[in-house]
């Protein structure tokens, strides 16, 4: 088990072991998004082992921090920190998409220890956030809610209705974290449906908006500090990732937004990963 | 016009039953809209329970949720024009132990964010309640973009959904409280425009309970929603020529009660369904699947054909679209004479 919270040296090296968890299981499913997992690896391990307020033996402690993984289909990133951090065995990673898995190829809170909302669906995540953000404070709870969505993901309306939402009712306990990692299923986000102007898109929508590189885990600890503290309105993050982080022939290539290695380029993904190790 | 005779009937207002003669008589007497029923029955709901709170879509007014969120401006969200995102907040405020009830209309929350609906509500089976106004072909003069045509169709087809309608505003009110005590997602159905009060809060409201308001042997008539004083104007033209009809207030769609369905098919032969809803997967379509597979029966369906209806008056609408008690009474007639062949 870990040390929790985590200094940065060893985050980075939870990151790693999260990061071949995703290599290694998408690869045992034979199927999933390893890409989008790798690039938001980094984030999701500064979040679950020194950011959120949690307690891996009570998932559904009502004071714990939320989060939500708007890109569900990013969910091995998801269920290997959980298992890392003692949600559930990790035995569990081996049965991804199988029959009777506790792991589903999206998210569902209703199958898995930690999961906070069930999503998949693209544009769900940012709304369920702005609801558990304002039960929060109406219920007089100080808890966080932290939500990753996806640059191609942004392209879903809903996201702007929730984004003026959580303007409106300047919702400081909530933080979203983009995760630009420039590619979606087809192609590149940027030629398939532009987003850009990103920064300024979200601060004209009345969020305190910084960018970060979303793999310089000392940035990124201190920016997850910073926006949990941060107060009068909802904070994004926006953070400059890699698609296939940690992985050469993933890295910045469309492909394997949605596909699994074999047994061959798994064990190469995981010899380059397990090398910044030593 | 005949006489009514009220010792057919159970659970109706004493007053209402000689009213049942003609339509003229009915709508003229006391009649709500069952938008502004629910809308009372939250504010009492909110003042008993704490964790209920009201999600709006810029309708409030419109359905008289205004109302709640003057008298409790913190339980009351307006999301404005944004429903999907209204249903995903909803879901949110349930994991953390709120009732939220999302209110809206019919065509927007079973269409527009049907997505949200069925993925951030009933697949994790969050515990919010979908008010929706404007059901069926209620909101008239409106138009087909706000005729919600469909929603009962739409929603029955999404595992874990539980569906009520009910009749006039007293048991609207009593579904609303019912639905509010249900764990788990329920969509409500109201009418815009008024409708006959029928019963009192002595109504054995139950969700998934359907029950017998007339009693009749030669067929059944089960309605829903705003089909019900119809389905009465109906078996009262029908009594008028010796045929006596079994008239259900069906107001929960789903689960339906096949207990009290199956038990009418068996004890009169003929079924006739009333709905304001498309013909496909509805009412209708749901009676049809029990009788199908349990107790085949001769059987029609009273409900919006394959068509679009247009703007209008609603009770000139429900004539000239098939759904007046004229229709179901014509349609009662067709069931018989294929019982007795």
């Amino acid at each position: 088990m870990w040390q929790v919270p985590a200094s940065v040296e060893e985050l980075k090296r939870i990151a790693v072991e999260i990061r071949c968890d995703i290599i290694e299981m998408t690869c045992e499913a034979g199927a999933g998004h390893p890409g989008g997992s790798l690039s938001a690896a980094d984030i999701v391990t500064a979040l679950y082992f020194r950011i959120m307020r949690i307690d891996p033996q009570r998932p559904d402690w009502p004071d714990r921090d939320r989060f939500i993984l708007s890109k569900g289909h990013a969910c091995p990133v998801w269920y290997a920190a959980l298992a890392e951090r003692g949600y559930f065995d990790k035995s569990h990673l081996r049965t991804l998409r199988k029959l009777d898995s506790i792991l589903q190829g999206h998210p569902d809170m209703r199958k898995t220890p930690g999961i906070d909302m069930t999503a998949g669906s693209l544009g769900h995540g940012l709304s369920a956030g702005v609801g558990m953000a304002l039960a929060g404070r109406l219920l007089q709870k100080d808890y966080h809610v932290w939500v990753i969505v996806g640059d191609g993901e942004v392209q879903e309306g809903s996201i702007w209705e929730a984004a003026m939402a959580a303007a409106k009712w300047k919702l400081d306990n909530l933080t979203a974290i983009l995760d630009r990692n420039h590619l979606q299923n087809d192609d590149c986000v940027d030629t398939e449906m532009p987003v850009e102007p990103l920064a300024d898109k979200w601060r004209a929508f009345g969020w305190e908006v910084v960018e970060i590189d979303g793999h310089d885990m000392e940035q990124i600890v201190r920016t997850l500090e910073w926006a949990r503290d941060f107060r009068g309105r909802p904070v994004m993050i926006i953070a400059h990732t890699i698609k296939g982080k940690g992985v050469s022939f993933m890295e910045n290539q469309v492909v394997w937004h949605g596909k699994a290695p074999c047994r061959e380029e798994a064990e190469q993904a995981l010899r380059e990963l397990r090398s910044c190790l030593v | 016009m005949n006489k009514v005779d009220p010792g057919r009937y159970h659970q109706l207002l004493p007053e209402v039953i000689p009213l049942l003669a003609s339509e003229e008589l009915l709508f003229g007497a006391k009649a709500q809209a069952t938008r502004y029923a629910y809308a009372e029955a939250i504010i009492e709901l909110g003042e008993r329970n704490p964790k209920v709170v009201v999600l709006d879509a810029d309708v409030s007014k419109s359905v008289g949720t205004s109302k709640f969120a003057e008298k409790f401006p913190d339980r009351s969200f307006n999301f404005g024009v944004a429903e999907q995102n209204m249903m995903a907040a909803a879901a949110g405020m349930a994991t953390a132990g709120l009732i939220p009830f999302a209110t809206t209309y019919a065509v927007f929350a079973s269409m527009r964010a049907l997505d949200q609906v069925r993925n951030s509500i009933h697949y994790p089976r969050l515990n919010v309640k979908i008010a929706a106004s404007h059901g069926g072909l209620t909101p008239g003069p409106d138009g087909v973009t706000h005729q919600g045509q469909e929603d009962l169709s739409l929603i029955r087809a999404i595992a874990h959904s539980t569906i009520v309608a009910a009749a006039d505003a007293p048991t609207t009110k009593l579904a609303v409280w019912a639905a509010a005590e249900w764990d788990g997602p329920v969509y409500l159905s109201f009418t815009r425009d008024p409708v006959p009060i029928l019963f009192d809060m002595s109504y054995p409201f139950e969700i998934g309970r359907a029950v017998v308001i007339r009693e009749g042997e030669d067929l059944t008539i089960v309605a829903i929603r705003d089909m019900v004083c119809q389905a009465l104007l109906a078996a009262e033209m029908l009594a008028g020529e010796g045929i006596q009809a079994r008239v259900i207030d069906c107001h929960t769609l789903k689960p339906l009660d096949e207990g009290t369905i199956l038990e009418a098919a068996r004890q009169t032969g003929a079924i006739v369904t009333a709905e304001s809803n498309i013909m496909y997967g509805g009412l209708g379509s749901a009676v049809a699947e029990v009788l199908v597979e349990n107790y085949p029966i001769p059987m029609k369906r009273v409900a919006v054909g394959n068509r679009f209806a247009e703007s209008g008056p609603y009770r000139a609408l429900i004539k000239k679209y098939g759904l007046s008690a004229e229709h179901i009474a014509g349609a009662a007639r067709e069931v018989l004479q294929r019982k007795r062949r």
